[in-house]
């Protein structure tokens, strides 16, 4: 790619953010304090399902330190939060869309509702007033299962959509796969609750609003992964504010995993109100309100069967979800169980037919939208476990059941809508297979059985659509949104660089990632460049980091921006060096005339482009300043195997994951040291689903009974082994860098793994089946219920 | 957190003084109290403050019996080289209480006045045959523990100390709820120096109780496997989110097995 | 009803008065304006307010200012006054054992407490000492890494 002339890219370089995170100078929403700042605070619903017949404000206005009060009925010419992606149905009907007030109407529809806001001089004045504040619920019965929500005779949470139903969607060719199944030699089924989670950054999410007089405008400091995104939503289809009016400006971000994508109520209130009280409004989520407010992950009911000829390969596959929204559609709730998850069901192999029916169901509970992998995830956990069913089935080992259907060609289209570009997957299953010892794995089992535990062993191969996305592709599938990403390489007169970009860094090192990229180039130290991110008064647009696209979409962008700067310094140069612009080459941070010795440096460049005394200005404009926008032609794939080896305590049915392993492939590398810290909390997170953390609502009153660090098993330091990764390239196909991402993976390939060893090491009790997570009271039971079976 | 007022008591006796007059509640590490004020789920008025106590303090052998000043933390009791001679599994204990930011500022005391159902010193309590010394009056450690979160103390009564007999062996085993890190099941086996065996378990229900199967069997033959072969009835033992009463006493049986081995 | 409050923070000296429910955290922050100093739980949990009490790992969301009346506080901002790193700091940087950096501050000072009571802390001991730090980016692995470097290099 001739972007790496001072060999920078590819190397470990430590962060450049680091410095502000470990010495408590990072900036994050709660650590703003604007002069005359007020306090939010919201009251929620303690009901899921309930009339509102009456809210009495009055002596919670009347509170010492209220500034002012708001319910549903104060937003007027407030519209509702919008779903930003449109799901037609098998029918040719459009997904169902209840409004989503930002303050309740007339309803609320899960424990966290927003019902009113609270201005108050400090937060404890605001809580304490909330509380006074009279609600005169009519509670309904409440369904929080989404196969229940379907179900006849269930409560009917939106008028709107009758029997609870967003969309009955599909993909694939029904007949194909019908006939495949007609002529199979052995049929593979399979009934799977993927669980549904609750992101937990560690950060909760916060915001501060203010308003200026003297500009009618607006600022506020959210915790976002794409403040433009957030502001054409909340202006343009919300408040009805001037977009250029309103500057979001997310500062560091304390994690987002898909959590702060979206555009929430709060902050939208808060904006709003901002005027009416014409002072800032602060908020800061109390953990408690995260549970229950922040939009969960996954939560899908899943039956799949797959057809396999005599010797093994793959015929066709079929799979049926139900999957929850929650009780409102969020941002981009709709597309994750459809366009991010059945695509992605031919996995690694070459099934030649697949069909997938999604249902989408209203539950009342808290908004489930995009969670790290977002409908990946839940694709691999579908594919992964029934290959491995039918490996057992079958009788065929579980890396020969893969190796037999791998798909080796490329590109490959599968038969649900994705065209892979590159990949090579042989080589990343036995890249995991030599760093898993899986030839040790047999001793290793026995030596564990001496002291009476059970090891098994897990694999899955998965496959993730990134690069997020082709936005022709994006918008026939439904997106109301362009995914492309900008970029802005702005260089100063001494040769030193800004980079403006629309991606947003909460954790990923895009600070350090992206001035490689552009030290690489410019042959500049990377010390010379500074990335600015998550503030529209800086950056001119952008769509955010979301879907492992940061890379591949947002540094591509940056890497076209720098082409332009090249041109532009040969052109400089060529006048400068009285040479044809064709004979000028550029590398290593210099510009020279091919085969000569002649030649100027970047920084003189730099500085003849803002001190054009010397210029070809009736040809050139000076300046040195160039911004692309870059659209991808296609998603990116990375791909890989992981191998998880368990231990497992019949006696408690505690399971210990003892080693993990993760070959991956996520095209050209720019910075493996920040390439592996991205896989090993992705790991962390997929374990930590298959392992331990559930998000569970009583059946009955619908509260949310996970609703702390007290219920809600995050995972930590020793429930965690040390990881092995490496990688494989394949280089991306369709973008400069060769990048296909690497945010989600490890999230993506681990819950299958894992739960396949934990299946794998209780096969000799004879367990068959078990849902995530294997908390040792699920896998003790397991146990048991074989028990009594046999 | 709701309004509330703060008094810092100088003696024992103040502290009395103090609660009786305000009706507030005593405040020794806070590692409970304070997590329950912020989730507005306790509400004292007042809070009577008991750490510049000086005589709340300090470990010290007594005789047969280690005593623990009640203002003591965890994690003093945990390095404590005079408790890890005469009873080690009472450091132990305290070693894998909360974590170690919640040992560094949470006391002994405030934990057993506080009486969770899933917290550890109970167990420790009530297999040692503890006695908790008030300012009032000594009480057994089983008169004391009464149901969840209830104790045999008097709204301004304070306790001084607790003081444990050193057994001849003990050893105490958790099995953690892996969201809280409470106990699921914990299961205190100490054999006393009569030779008799006492098992409490904490986590399991309401409130800590003692095994008596297992302790039956455990009497007639001290080993892992006797304590394994018992069948807990599961009747009274709390079902929720995280196990089963099933499950519960099938731990009870396991953990208590555990800390018989842990004995040596 | 408001206390007078008197402490040392970072090596100064500070007073003031505050209402009794203020916790040190609050304190911190808002008072003193020491921001590094984070909350991400409301139940004692995740650790990112870990400060040091008296020279002890505590978790500042969970005390009352008025605990703290009279004691040695210190905080993130505290631990390389001179400007270069503490070879804790500079672990962390070294083997990227920090993401979003929200964590980080009350990891490092509860990593600081660790090293002091188990100077030689093997991998499992650092991994169960660690149960009091929620970090939700890194899984711990570099932390742990982190963790080891920096004993060493306190060690020397």
């Amino acid at each position: 790619m001739g972007a790496n002339e001072t060999g920078i890219i590819g190397q470990s370089v430590k962060r450049k953010e680091d410095a502000r995170f470990l010495t408590g100078a990072g900036q994050y929403t709660d650590d703003v304090t604007l002069q005359n700042q007020t306090h939010a605070y919201f009251l929620r619903s303690p009901h899921a399902h309930a009339k509102i017949r009456a809210i009495d404000t009055s002596k919670a206005r009347a509170a010492p330190g209220v500034i002012a009060v708001y319910t549903g009925a104060d937003l007027e010419g407030v519209n509702g939060l919008p779903c930003g992606w449109l799901i037609t149905s098998v029918d040719g009907t459009p997904m169902n869309e209840p409004p989503h007030p930002v303050l309740a109407k007339g309803k609320v529809r899960y424990v966290g509702d927003h019902v009113a806001m609270v201005v108050a001089e400090t937060r404890s004045q605001a809580k304490d007033a909330a509380e006074l504040i009279e609600v005169d619920y009519d509670v309904l019965p409440a369904v929080v299962n989404p196969v229940d929500a379907l179900k006849p005779g269930a409560p009917q949470i939106h008028d709107e959509a009758p029997g609870n139903r967003c969309y009955t969607w599909s993909l694939g060719d029904k007949a194909a796969v019908d006939a495949a199944f007609a002529k199979a030699a052995h049929v593979t089924r399979l009934d799977l609750v993927n669980n549904r989670l609750i992101p937990n950054a560690i950060e909760p999410r916060a915001a501060v609003a203010s308003y200026n007089r003297a500009e009618d405008a607006y600022t506020l400091y959210v915790t976002s992964q794409n403040p433009h995104v957030e502001r054409l939503l909340m202006t343009a289809f919300v408040l009805g504010l001037p977009e250029h009016k309103v500057r979001v400006i997310a500062p560091d971000v304390g994690g987002g995993f898909g959590s702060k994508i979206y555009l929430y109520a709060e902050e939208t209130a808060m904006v709003w109100a901002s005027k009416r009280v014409n002072r800032p409004i602060k908020w800061a989520a109390e953990r408690s309100e995260s549970f229950v407010s922040d939009a969960h992950g996954r939560d899908h009911v899943t039956h799949a069967e797959l057809a396999l000829d005599k010797d093994g390969k793959f015929l066709a596959m079929r799979v049926q979800t139900t999957a929850a929204m929650g009780a409102y559609l969020s941002t981009f709730a709709s597309c994750i169980p459809t366009i991010l998850y059945a695509t992605l069901l031919a996995g690694q192999y070459t099934t030649p037919a697949i069909h997938c029916e999604v249902t989408a169901a209203f539950t009342n509970t808290a908004p489930v939208d995009a969670y790290r992998g977002a409908g990946r995830p839940e694709a691999t956990y579908v594919v992964e476990r029934i290959v491995r069913e039918a490996g057992v089935e079958t009788g065929i080992a579980q890396d020969e059941i893969r190796r037999r259907n791998f798909i080796r060609s490329f590109p490959y289209q599968t038969p649900v809508a994705l065209m892979y570009d590159i990949g090579d997957y042989d080589q990343t299953l036995a890249g995991a297979t030599e760093l898993a010892d899986v030839k040790g794995f047999a001793a290793r089992k026995a030596e564990a059985a001496k002291r009476g535990k059970l090891r098994g062993l897990g694999y899955a191969s998965y496959i993730e659509a990134c690069g997020l996305a082709p936005s022709n592709v994006a918008g026939a599938l439904g997106a109301r949104a362009g995914l492309f990403e900008a970029g802005q390489v702005r260089v100063h007169p001494t040769g030193s660089v800004t980079v403006f970009t629309g991606s947003h860094s909460h954790g990923q090192g895009h600070e350090t990632t992206f001035a490689q990229i552009v030290a690489g180039r410019l042959g500049i130290p990377v010390d010379n460049v500074d990335i600015v991110h998550g503030d529209t008064g800086r950056v001119l647009f952008g769509m955010g980091t979301y879907g492992s696209r940061s890379l591949a979409v947002g540094g591509t962008a940056i890497v076209k921006a720098l082409d332009k700067v090249v041109a532009k310094g040969k052109k400089i140069a060529a006048h400068l060096l009285e040479a044809a612009e064709a004979d000028i080459e550029f590398e290593d941070g210099k510009f020279t005339v091919a085969g000569t010795d002649r030649s100027k440096t970047f920084a003189e460049i730099a500085l003849t482009a803002y001190v054009p005394h010397n210029y070809p200005l009736d040809k050139l404009e000076p300046g040195l300043d160039e911004t692309a926008f870059y659209d991808p032609t296609n998603f990116t794939y990375p791909a890989g195997t992981h191998i998880c080896e368990v231990e497992v305590d019949p006696d408690t049915g505690v399971v210990q994951v003892v080693n993990f392993s993760a070959c991956d492939d996520f095209g050209n590398i720019i910075n493996p040291m920040i390439v592996e810290g991205q896989v090993h909390g992705g790991l962390a997170q997929g374990i930590g689903q298959a392992l331990l953390e559930n998000c569970v609502y009583d059946a009955d009153s619908g509260q949310l009974l996970t609703g702390s660090y007290m219920d809600y098993a995050m995972p930590r330091a020793d429930d965690l082994p040390s990881f092995k990764v490496t990688t494989r390239v394949t280089p991306c196909t369709h973008n400069p860098l060769g990048a296909k991402g690497c945010g989600e993976a490890g999230a993506i390939g681990s819950p299958a793994a894992l739960m396949n060893a934990v299946l794998d090491a209780l096969a000799p009790l004879g367990v068959r089946h078990l849902d995530m997570p294997a908390s040792p009271h699920r896998v003790w039971q397991a146990i048991q219920s074989a028990k009594a079976a046999a | 957190m709701y309004e509330v007022e703060y008094q810092q008591a100088r003696s024992v006796a103040d502290a009395a003084t103090l609660l009786a007059k305000t009706g507030g509640k005593a405040l020794a590490g806070g590692q409970s109290l304070i997590a329950a004020m912020k989730l507005r789920l306790a509400q004292p008025g007042t809070l009577v403050d008991l750490s510049g106590i000086a005589e709340l303090q300090g470990i010290r052998r007594e005789g047969d019996a280690i005593v623990i000043g009640a203002m003591t933390r965890h994690a003093d009791i945990a390095s404590s080289a005079e408790v890890k001679r005469a009873v080690p599994a009472l450091a132990a204990l305290a070693e894998g209480i909360g974590d170690r930011q919640v040992r560094n500022m949470g006391t002994i005391g405030g934990s057993i006045a506080n009486n969770d159902p899933a917290a550890d010193w109970p167990a420790a309590l009530v297999a040692l045959g503890a006695t908790v010394v008030t300012g009032k009056r000594r009480i057994v450690a089983g008169d004391f523990f009464k149901g969840m979160y209830e104790t045999a103390l008097a709204d301004d009564e304070i306790i001084t100390a607790v003081s444990f007999p050193v057994p001849k062996k003990a050893a105490y085993a958790k099995f953690p709820n892996p969201a809280s890190r409470f106990a699921l099941v914990g299961v205190f086996v100490a054999q006393l120096p009569d030779g008799s065996v006492r098992v409490a378990v904490t986590g399991a229900a309401p409130a800590v109780f003692r095994a008596s199967g297992i302790e039956a069997a455990l009497a007639r033959s001290f080993t892992a496997e006797a304590a394994r072969a018992v069948a807990v009835d599961a009747s009274r033992l709390n079902a929720d989110l995280h196990a089963s009463a099933a499950y519960r006493a099938h731990l009870v049986s396991v953990m208590a097995s555990r800390a018989v081995a842990a004995c040596g | 009803m408001s206390i007078p409050i008197a402490m040392t923070v970072n090596g100064k000296a500070v007073a003031a008065d505050i209402d009794p429910r203020t916790l040190l955290v609050d304190f911190l922050r808002t008072n003193l304006g020491l921001t590094g100093t984070h909350v991400g739980c409301d139940t004692a949990q995740c650790g990112a307010c870990t400060v040091h009490m008296n020279g002890r790992a505590i978790k500042a969301c969970n005390v009352l200012a008025l605990q703290a009346q009279g004691a040695t506080i210190l905080t993130i901002e505290g631990l390389a006054p001179d400007g270069t790193m503490h070879p804790m700091q500079a672990a962390f940087k070294d083997c990227h054992g920090l993401q979003c950096g929200f964590c980080t501050p009350g990891m490092v000072m509860s990593a600081l407490d660790l090293v002091n009571r188990h100077p030689q802390a093997d991998e499992a001991t650092i991994r169960e000492q660690l149960e009091g730090n929620l970090c939700r980016c890194t899984g711990y692995h570099n932390i742990v890494k982190a963790v080891q470097q920096g004993a060493a290099a306190m060690a020397k």
